[in-house]
């Protein structure tokens, strides 16, 4: 189709001219996501059961950290992204889906927790009114 | 015993939830079974049943299904606009001690259906026809990526539609309003069908939706002709791109929080609730952040519409293109940052309230660039005064007004004071009506011939332009007024004699618009009657500038016979200035997709399972949800899909296609 040939890639057999070298796509690429998954998510079950961490407030902001490497890990071995495929629309639409994901987030955080703050007076400081 | 059996059958369907005891709405079923049995009636007749199924119901053709989306969101302006002229009217005459006529209990549901309607089965489904109809042929492809997703698509649209228009008969729909706030739309607060009804319809319109932006996105990133690079696109697919863009990337937040909410209601979750850690606020917050896009999702591809228009008949290449793709491209990432402009008085403080207040109004930099744009476009142009040119002229005029008053409801100060006011009503009216419909109506105005290879006739369509627009000021300038005196959304009564006035002025502001609406379904029935006189033989009425004037109107069922290579942004100029001459010989077989029931039976097994879970008929729901994984798991066996159509056929309809040109000219 394209004229692109898939260059640098490192995996046997890439030689039928897709411009959309799926360069992960082998048995190792799979078990190695595999691996990486089942590992990053038994840290996560471990942290809970053992309860190593003191705070709560630890426990789960690495288990979000955790979950954030998962995340990762599955884009590349499982969903194959790279900066080429696609001709670089997979990294851009990911690209986009982070900057609204951010937005998103972010901005409901902040905007609850005004609205926490000012409108639910009876889950804040009445408690500690007289 | 047997009421627990009826229970199972029925659920809490009874005879009860039938609407007998309402004239108004006994009334209005006999007439839409009426109109429905005359127009079945006509179908069998004229033995239309099997060219409706094969040629338009099963068709994966894009421009088939673009069509049936125009007749789809053109038959729901109906029953929008009914809703509103009962709005009108009842506000009219509800003064000095008067209840009007409608009930509190219908009053709510029609205000509530009105902008669902309008919004859902309105606008989306005429912007995503226009888009399904115009964006293959722009970009020189033969359909769009999944032809079936696309049909499949449709089906799920028109399923959530007759959803919603199925509460009009059986039950009752949400009185919450548009967006079905909680704890209002909570099962403490709305406990009958109603909320049920939106949250079912719009999930399951919602897919289609969804499933169309997938299709249109990869259909403009994976099909465009080559030689076009994206900064050669015409306008309009520019549009649609970041339209589609905002659709993948809004809808799904309007279906979780939707899910939410039905969790809330079916298996007594608490996140909306007042009690039990709920909170409403956080439904407020998210489907704004749908909410948001949605208004750009409408607007964007209209603003692609009036660039084809302007360019086309100022006979200029569109002034600014590379402005005009920014401008796009950033409303598209900006409507994501201003949401929180739709409750400023909810109670986020000043920080967060001068924030989003900002942002907002970043936002009219682009859209004022972009109508700069457009009128640098027509200066020193040969501007022809055809119909699309004259709506997008009466668009800029009112669009402006529209924007305006945005800007001043995006200072939060000023919010306060007119939050939830008719000021707002008339707002949002101002920009959908003279941004997203008059745009409707150019875009239809001009590419009709296209589809029909006949013009719409001129007369009947100037008339409903001048009905429309003098309407419009009618109805929603009285608003702006009202709004500015207090008046709040949403009333029933008045208590203020002197109020009066305006809402008289603002329903005879109604009836020039139902005149408008008239003329305009005189003008389809008119054209069609004068089809000879108007014909387009030449396949460009207006010359224009896109490849889609390249083809036959309307186009063959393969659009290109050879895929075009592109130079310029307006392909089809460069291509008549360059002296391109139409290929005669030498065609080959087209393959195509071929047609599939498949579509429809899903969007009908759809209702089933939404009509199972609103009425607790859980054997229906059942059916419905197995019976939609089945057809769509059968369907993915069917490898008889696609077809060619051989060269023979091809020569022939080319061969036809140089006939007309030699007649036309």
């Amino acid at each position: 189709m394209s004229a692109n040939l898939p260059a640098g890639h490192g995996t046997a057999g890439h030689d039928h001219g897709h411009d959309t070298a799926p360069g992960h796509a082998t048995l190792r690429g799979y078990l190695t996501g595999f691996v990486l998954s089942v590992i990053l998510t038994a840290i996560p079950f471990w942290l809970v059961m053992s309860g190593v961490l003191d705070s709560k407030q630890a426990t789960a902001m690495a288990i979000m950290a955790f979950a954030v490497v998962q995340i990762v890990v599955h884009m590349i071995f499982f969903l194959h992204m790279d900066a080429r495929s696609e001709g670089g629309w997979s990294l851009m639409a990911l690209i986009f889906t982070l900057i609204l994901v951010v937005i998103a987030l972010t901005g409901s955080l902040w905007v609850m927790y005004h609205l926490n703050v000012n409108m639910m007076p009876g889950m804040h400081e009445m408690k500690q009114m007289p | 015993m047997q009421s627990s059996i009826a229970k199972f059958i029925f659920g809490r369907l009874t005879l009860d939830s039938l609407p007998f005891d309402v004239p108004i709405l006994v009334v209005t079923f006999i007439v839409v079974a009426l109109g429905a049995i005359a127009v079945l009636g006509v179908i069998t007749y004229f033995r239309l049943w099997g060219y409706l199924w094969r040629e338009w119901f099963t068709s994966v053709d894009h421009k088939r299904i673009g069509v049936m989306y125009m007749v789809l969101g053109i038959i729901m302006l109906l029953r929008g606009f009914a809703d509103a002229v009962m709005m009108r009217s009842q506000q009219a005459i509800a003064f000095n001690g008067s209840e009007g006529y409608l009930p509190p209990h219908h009053y709510d549901q029609v205000f509530t259906a009105h902008g669902v309607i309008m919004i859902f089965f309105v606008a989306m489904p005429l912007v995503t026809g226009l888009m399904n109809f115009v964006v293959p042929l722009q970009i020189g492809a033969r359909d769009v990526s999944f032809p079936f997703l696309n049909n499949f698509s449709f089906w799920m649209t028109v399923a959530g539609a007759i959803i919603v228009m199925i509460s009009l008969f059986v039950g009752e729909f949400a009185r919450t309003g548009w967006l079905a706030y909680p704890p209002l739309s909570e099962t403490a607060y709305s406990p009958d069908v109603g909320v049920d009804y939106y949250i079912w319809g719009l999930q399951v319109a919602g897919i289609g939706t969804l499933l169309s932006g997938v299709n249109l996105i990869c259909t403009i990133i994976k099909m465009r002709a080559p030689g076009m690079t994206l900064m050669k696109m015409p306008v309009f697919t520019w549009t649609a791109l970041c339209t589609n863009v905002l659709i993948v990337a809004a809808f799904p937040v309007l279906t979780a929080v939707l899910a939410l909410l039905a969790l809330d209601r079916y298996v007594g979750t608490n996140f909306f609730t007042n009690d039990f850690g709920g909170n409403p606020m956080m439904y407020v917050n998210l489907i704004w952040i749908w909410g948001h896009p949605e208004v750009y999702i409408l607007i964007l591809p209209v603003f692609g519409i009036f660039s084809e228009v302007t360019s086309t008949f100022s006979g200029k290449k569109l002034f600014g293109y590379t402005s005009m793709v920014y401008a796009t491209v950033v409303i598209t990432i900006l409507s994501y940052l201003v949401w929180l402009h739709h409750f400023f008085t909810m109670g986020s403080g000043a920080s967060v309230n001068s924030f989003f207040g900002i942002t907002t109004m970043v936002i009219s930099i682009p859209t004022g660039a972009k109508m700069f744009n457009w009128l640098f476009t027509m200066y020193r142009g040969r501007i022809r005064f055809e119909l699309p040119m004259m709506w997008t002229v009466a668009f800029m005029l009112t669009f402006v007004i529209g924007g305006m008053s945005g800007v001043l409801l995006a200072v939060p100060p000023a919010d306060f004071v007119l939050h939830n006011s008719l000021f707002l009503v008339a707002h949002f009216h101002n920009v959908i009506i003279g941004g997203v419909l008059f745009g409707l109506f150019a875009g239809i105005s001009f590419w009709f011939p296209k589809a029909f290879g006949f013009r719409l006739d001129p007369f009947w369509g100037k008339a409903s332009f001048w009905f429309w627009v003098v309407g419009f000021y009618f109805a929603f300038m009285p608003l702006y007024a009202l709004g500015l005196m207090g008046v709040t959304r949403r009333l029933r009564v008045f208590d203020d004699p002197s109020l009066q006035v305006w809402f008289l002025v603002a329903a005879f502001g109604a009836f020039l618009i139902a005149l408008g609406i008239l003329c305009f379904l005189i003008q389809i029935g008119v054209s069609i009657l004068r089809r000879d006189q108007l014909r387009d033989l030449t396949g460009d009425p207006w010359h224009g500038r896109t490849l889609e004037w390249s083809t036959s109107s309307p186009p063959p069922a393969y659009n290109f016979a050879f895929t075009p290579v592109i130079h310029d942004s307006d392909a089809w100029w460069d291509m008549k200035e360059r002296g391109y001459v139409r290929p005669l010989a030498g065609f080959k077989p087209i393959h195509m997709p071929k047609n599939t029931g498949t579509g429809m039976i899903l969007g009908g097994l759809s209702i089933a399972f939404a009509f199972g879970m609103i009425w607790y008929m859980w054997w229906m729901a059942a059916f419905g949800f197995l019976g939609m994984l089945a057809v769509a798991i059968g369907h993915t066996f069917d490898y008889h899909r696609d077809f060619d159509i051989p060269a023979d056929e091809v020569s022939r309809v080319e061969a036809e296609r140089t006939r007309t040109l030699a007649a036309g000219a």
